[in-house]
């Protein structure tokens, strides 16, 4: 069948059963929106700005598992594409990014609306492709869609120039792909499983330490059964939250700058770690020197070699797909006959179990003026733990992460690696869409809140009751806390005048806004914003101005090194 | 230590790029990079002379193997290995410098390629140490110009880099 590229396009997204397409019009990409038009296979969801329709594709694969989709004009589109894609590069988060390009005669020719898509992303994509032959582009995007799902996922740009989607070909979408120089490593090696496996039933002080890769790879269900077998103690990083019940007493929180005590002294002083798709980032072990003075066993299970021994030396290096190789490490250990040491693993218990007791994210719930941490509690109590929570990057983020217990996998939805500001209404968007009768928060700061504020047209366009949990407290906290911290009270231009009032702002939008001032409102107004289930509720909660996120193990220092508030 | 990493690469445009934006991405050092295609035109061949130390090596190797227009990815110094750079210098070929300069082209095995009244061009190959030491050799204020190719690099007896 003879088709035109822009045909092809639409086509080959059926084909790949792609739901939802975010994106934004332009000229370069005029031929794409014209078929889009003519189309019902899957949903455009017009957004107000090109970060925002890559960062709600980004969460829509998050929170499902599938590949996102983007779709955006050459240029200034493509450039407003680019945090959107970092973003999701640095948290392997797979995508396929569809850009517009000029026509093929006129690139490099400064051509109206040009720039070297394949050029300014090459650095943040898993891989990219300028399509130069109508005839290569249902090939080309197979080829994407393949390439951000499989091994360590991540996003894929296509760059289509406009007269590609003009020139007409025969469509065939091919069954499948073979690259020969892109083959991942889905099975570990048994040999190493097997030594592995020994190390961690001789071990007299385990632990468990697992990534983001446990939630992308699925391997929540092995995981826990791991977990349960060995009766071993674990830890989450902040990518990871919800790959192992946050409720269950092995699960020790959150390590990290802002773990807790207990998951950062076992993390420290353990005599094997295990460390499930999870790449030892500086904001999750700190001091790296410090944190090799102890001595440690390191195992580590990843299914991107480049991953293992990148930062930290490790001695049992398992290269593979968790999923497969949790499964086999589970068959050995139900044959061998060796079991962990019970009396040492005791001891090592009532020492986590001391360090638990310090009870390090106790705070102040009786206070008048709201706690930023009590919000957050008090959310997880209304939504019973089961809402999907996005959240931009600050204060707010940690407080989620602490304060929210995420019992299953893709719930927690935050920009991790990257830290980009402004990805939490957009994020929740994606989930939102994905998931339409899903509770949806995005707990978010006034900073970042007004980085993609632009987003309140598009949830109004499409209906998305959405719930904003506005943690304001005048300050773009974390600067002001670092500031606090390491350079002595000088708050620069980390105080923010002249906000919006958010109630008028979003009322503005056709949205309800709430103002809630004091801690006894607090839990009324987020059951009353969730019994509004049809409808998008910003509330703007006027927190503690002062309040700062701990423990903390401050930057360069060691994970033992930790600050506890009670420490002040 | 010096490492010459040698790896096949899909002969498409910008996987150059590629390989050259993940150095610098990742502050890698190059002494030198070559690329030409091989005998299968789909393939291009690379030789990158690199040093760090034996960590930043393996992530240099991992790093590369993960790019998805490489195909293999081979580290020489994992075993015995042939080096050569092809240098072309041109020196002052006038007075006492005319018959020393064909004296040291000969020492060197030097080939003089190009032969002008006041000057001569000089073909030599070896290793990079070998190219240095006749630049050290020679009077420095005769040499006008020097091109050097990088160093090419292949394993020795069985040792094969191919599909």
């Amino acid at each position: 069948m003879q088709l035109n590229g822009a045909e092809i396009v639409i086509r080959s997204l059926h084909e790949e059963k792609v739901e939802f397409v975010f994106g934004y019009p332009g000229g370069a990409v005029l031929n794409i929106y014209d078929a889009i038009f003519q189309q019902d296979g899957f949903k455009h969801i017009l957004v107000r700005h090109e970060q925002a329709a890559v960062h709600a594709a980004d969460a829509y694969a998050r929170s499902t598992g599938r590949v996102g989709v983007a779709l955006v004009t050459s240029g200034p589109g493509a450039t407003n594409a680019i945090t959107g894609i970092a973003t999701a590069y640095m948290d392997s988060v797979p995508l396929v990014v569809l850009s517009g390009q000029v026509p093929t005669a006129a690139i490099g020719q400064d051509a109206f609306q040009e720039c070297d898509m394949v050029g300014i992303t090459r650095p943040c994509v898993k891989h990219n492709f300028l399509v130069k032959d109508v005839k290569d582009l249902a090939a080309t995007i197979k080829k994407a869609f393949y390439i951000a799902a499989s091994g360590r996922p991540g996003p894929v740009v296509v760059d289509i120039p406009k007269d590609i989607t003009a020139h007409t070909a025969r469509f065939e979408y091919p069954e499948s792909v073979s690259l020969r120089s892109y083959n991942p490593v889905l099975k570990g090696h048994s040999g190493q499983i097997k030594k592995a496996l020994k190390l961690l039933l001789d071990a007299k002080r385990p632990m468990i330490y697992t990534g983001g890769g446990v939630v992308l790879g699925n391997a929540s269900e092995l995981l826990i059964k791991l977990v349960k077998q060995l009766g071993y103690p674990m830890t989450n990083t902040l990518m990871g939250l919800g790959g192992y019940p946050a409720t269950d007493k092995q699960c020790l929180g959150m390590l990290g700058m802002h773990g807790t005590l207990e998951a950062n002294m076992a993390m420290q002083e353990c005599d094997v770690l295990l460390a499930v798709g999870a790449r030892f980032d500086d904001r999750v072990i700190g001091n790296t020197a410090h944190f090799l003075d102890h001595p440690r066993k390191i195992i580590h299970i990843d299914v991107d070699p480049s991953s293992i021994s990148k930062r930290v030396k490790v001695d049992v290096p398992i290269v593979g797909d968790i999923n497969n190789v949790l499964t086999d490490m589970l068959e050995l250990l139900a044959e061998s006959d060796k079991t962990p040491n019970v009396a040492a693993l005791k001891t090592w218990w009532q020492q986590i179990e001391a360090w638990r007791d310090r009870n390090c994210l106790n705070f102040n719930r009786d206070s008048v003026i709201i706690k930023p941490q009590y919000v957050v509690e008090k959310l997880w109590e209304v939504t019973k733990g089961e809402a999907y929570v996005t959240s931009d990057v600050g204060q707010h983020q940690m407080w989620a992460a602490q304060y929210y217990k995420f019992d299953q996998p893709r719930r927690w939805i935050n920009s991790g690696g990257l830290g980009t500001m402004g990805v939490g209404l957009p994020y929740a968007m994606g989930v939102q869409l994905a998931f339409p009768e899903a509770k949806v928060a995005c707990i978010t700061g006034e900073g970042s809140i007004q980085m993609n504020i632009q987003e309140l047209s598009t949830c109004k366009q499409y209906h998305l009751p959405i719930k904003v949990i506005l943690l304001n407290n005048r300050y773009l906290g974390m600067v002001r806390q670092w500031q606090e911290f390491f350079y002595g009270n000088r708050y620069s231009e980390s105080y923010m005048d002249s906000l919006p009032d958010f109630v008028k702002l979003a009322e503005a939008y056709g949205h309800v806004g709430m103002n809630i001032e004091q801690t006894s409102d607090v839990e009324g107004a987020l059951k009353e914003a969730f019994a509004m289930k049809d409808r998008f509720v910003f509330l703007n909660f006027l927190t503690d101005q002062k309040e700062n996120v701990f423990p903390m193990v401050p930057n360069g220092k060691g994970l033992s090194e930790i600050i506890l508030a009670e420490d002040l | 230590m010096r490492h010459i990493i040698s790896l096949l690469m899909e002969n498409e445009s910008g996987a150059l790029s590629r390989v050259a934006g993940l150095f610098s991405a990742r502050a890698y050092n190059i002494e030198s990079l070559t690329v030409a295609p091989t005998e299968d035109a789909t393939l291009s061949r690379m030789t990158i002379v690199t040093s760090g130390s034996e960590e930043v090596i393996e992530q240099i190797i991992k790093q590369l193997n993960k790019l998805v227009d490489v195909v293999k990815v081979l580290d020489l110094n994992d075993g015995r290995f042939i080096e050569r750079e092809l240098m072309l210098v041109k020196v002052k070929a006038t007075g006492v410098h005319r018959e020393e300069m064909k004296r040291m082209g000969d020492i060197f095995r030097g080939r003089i390629i190009d032969v002008a009244d006041a000057s001569y061009t000089i073909e030599l190959t070896g290793s990079g140490a070998k190219l240095d030491a006749f630049l050290e050799a020679i009077d420095k204020t005769a040499i006008l110009e020097t091109v050097r190719t990088g160093a090419s690099g292949i394993g020795r007896g069985d040792r094969i880099l191919k599909l």
